[in-house]
């Protein structure tokens, strides 16, 4: 419909900009996030409303069928979601919009004859959208389990990735000169090749940086596809959030201590493998439930450490109500947690005020770690490399110079682990080695429904 | 729209980008990150528009793929973001009791 004038269209879209400024805003901290949140999602239902009154368009039944069954895929899918498998779906909608964006830039170019300036931020849009669609699958697959989380790198990969750069550039620049659309289809595919080569090296505790990034990649592209349409919204939603994005990459990246390069193209250079999949047969000190039980019940400090596994097992509730029992003996009991724990950053805190563990007793790494010296139980539940002394003392291992939580400072170490299988990183822990170290073998939330029985009887 | 109009917006735009999120703690990182994926599904308009002008069926059926794909990041963008941060709730302010958690917590229980 043409209900509403030029001026109007882009005094709208312009409230539509400033409510996703007010959200990222309002997401930046915590009292005001999920307020946030809701202006950006009234925001794009704002815009979404003027764009349909303020043009002719052909197809409208069709595209509000569209519009209702991504919801219908959409909206059950993220209300129903175990926050555990949350960073997979973050992951997946991000790709699907880089798919998105891709496909966009692709009709224009079949269906007008662009100038030669509006077909280069075509091929930048179907480029990066074409990347952010395959390597957010793979992300998806890594954490997801379907393909291994260890870098998947093949002899000469660094060729084949040279190969298909230059083979991207020359389809680009054919397409720029020539505007033939045939090019268009092509693009397509060495995008996605692209974007698979891109994060196939990736090592699975650096999936999170890369779905930030590539998040950052969706929104240029999305900027970009607004330059094709001559659309300032797209073009203003899209610049802001790879602004945003390039940031908390980069944040994000310094939290968990690596650099973005170097989780990028890392696996490239080798050192990276210092990695095993290899089950150790050292020999370890295992312990019975109701040996931890009795450690806790009668200790004066412990910190737990909670970790991937817990979530896994659905071990929140449990560890909830085992830090009340303790409580109530007169124990103190402090939860440490990593800004990794889980699967990025501030999943963990997510998943503890799931189970409704008070937020005072929730401490960060540089709180918890003086505290460890004074403690005499550390409770590490589902943890692995966030414990990992090899962050420290093994400059080879993929996981050097990432901050850890110093458990090793404590009185004694009880590891809740379900096998003797590394973690995530694939990295053998020698803590577990550690004289002062104990194990309780079994699904966590198992072993703490017995910990906790165990506790109660003593 | 002319070049330097659009050059001063994407400008304007990037540093608004650095700006907002410069502070953030790192509890917020996840749905920070969630939320500015739930603002890139803004492309649905751009999908939108393709698709109101498409002429021959198989490049409408490529655009109307363009919307599915468009609102699913748009609408469960903005829908798992409110869930995570539902979680937070009341959790900073220490007037919250336990006897006002538990509806919630049996709420939460009835939609799985």
């Amino acid at each position: 419909m043409n209900l509403l004038s030029p001026e109007w269209t882009a005094l709208l879209y312009l409230v539509a900009a400033i409510c996703f400024i007010l959200a990222l805003k309002g997401l930046s901290s915590p009292r005001s996030a999920r307020r946030g949140n809701l202006i950006g999602a009234a925001g794009a239902l704002l815009a979404v409303l003027t764009l349909f009154f303020s043009m002719k368009m052909e197809n409208i039944p069709l595209i509000l069928a569209a519009i209702a069954l991504g919801s219908l895929i959409a909206v059950p899918v993220a209300r129903r979601v175990h926050m555990t498998a949350m960073p997979q779906l973050v992951g997946a909608f991000n790709g699907v919009g880089g798919g998105a964006a891709a496909l966009v830039a692709f009709l224009e170019l079949e269906e007008h004859s662009a100038s030669p300036w509006i077909r280069v931020a075509i091929v930048f849009t179907m480029l990066v959208g074409a990347i952010s669609f395959s390597g957010s699958a793979v992300t998806v697959a890594k954490l997801q389990g379907i393909i291994s989380g260890r870098p998947l790198i093949f002899p000469g990969m660094r060729w084949v990735m040279v190969l298909v750069l230059a083979a991207a550039a020359a389809i680009a620049v054919l397409l720029v000169t020539t505007g033939d659309g045939m090019w268009g289809g092509i693009l397509l595919a060495v995008g996605l090749v692209a974007g698979l080569l891109l994060v196939f090296p990736v090592g699975g505790a650096d999936v999170p940086i890369v779905i930030s990034l590539l998040n950052a990649f969706t929104g240029l592209a999305v900027a970009a596809s607004g330059v094709v349409l001559g659309n300032v919204l797209l073009v203003v939603a899209g610049t802001l959030v790879g602004a945003s994005g390039t940031i908390l990459t980069r944040v994000m990246a310094q939290a968990m201590g690596r650099s973005v390069v170097g989780t990028m193209f890392g696996a490239f250079r080798g050192g990276s493998t210092a990695g095993s999949t290899a089950i150790s047969d050292r020999p370890v000190k295992s312990m019975t439930a109701q040996d931890v039980g009795v450690l806790l019940a009668y200790a004066q400090k412990v910190v737990i450490v909670p970790g991937y596994g817990l979530a896994v097992a659905q071990g929140q509730h449990t560890i909830a109500e085992l830090a009340q029992v303790l409580e109530a003996r007169g124990v103190e009991v402090i939860f440490g947690i990593h800004p990794v724990a889980g699967r990025m950053p501030g999943h963990m805190n997510v998943l503890l005020a799931e189970a409704n563990v008070p937020y005072e007793s929730l401490k960060e790494m540089s709180e918890v770690n003086p505290e460890f010296k004074t403690t005499d139980v550390v409770l590490v539940v589902g943890a692995n490399d966030v414990v990992n002394p090899a962050a420290k003392t093994t400059p080879g291992s993929p996981i050097y110079g990432m901050p850890i939580l110093e458990v090793g400072d404590a009185g004694q170490i009880v590891f809740l682990k379900r096998s003797m299988r590394p973690g995530f990183a694939g990295i053998e822990n020698e803590l577990l080695f550690d004289p002062k170290t104990s194990l309780l073998f079994g699904d966590a939330k198992d072993s703490l429904t017995q910990v906790l029985t165990a506790v109660k009887e003593s | 729209m002319d070049a330097v109009t659009l050059l001063t917006v994407v400008v304007l735009s990037v540093f608004v980008g650095f700006e907002v999120v410069s502070k953030v703690t790192s509890i917020l990182h996840t749905p920070l990150l969630s939320g500015a994926n739930a603002i890139h599904g803004i492309v649905l308009i751009g999908a939108i528009i393709v698709a109101g002008q498409a002429s021959d069926p198989w490049l409408l059926t490529v655009a109307l793929i363009a919307v599915v794909l468009a609102t699913a990041n748009l609408v469960g963008g903005f829908v798992v973001t409110d869930r995570m941060l539902e979680m937070f709730r009341g959790r900073k302010a220490p007037a919250t009791t336990t006897a006002e958690r538990q509806p919630e917590t049996a709420a939460k229980g009835d939609t799985k």
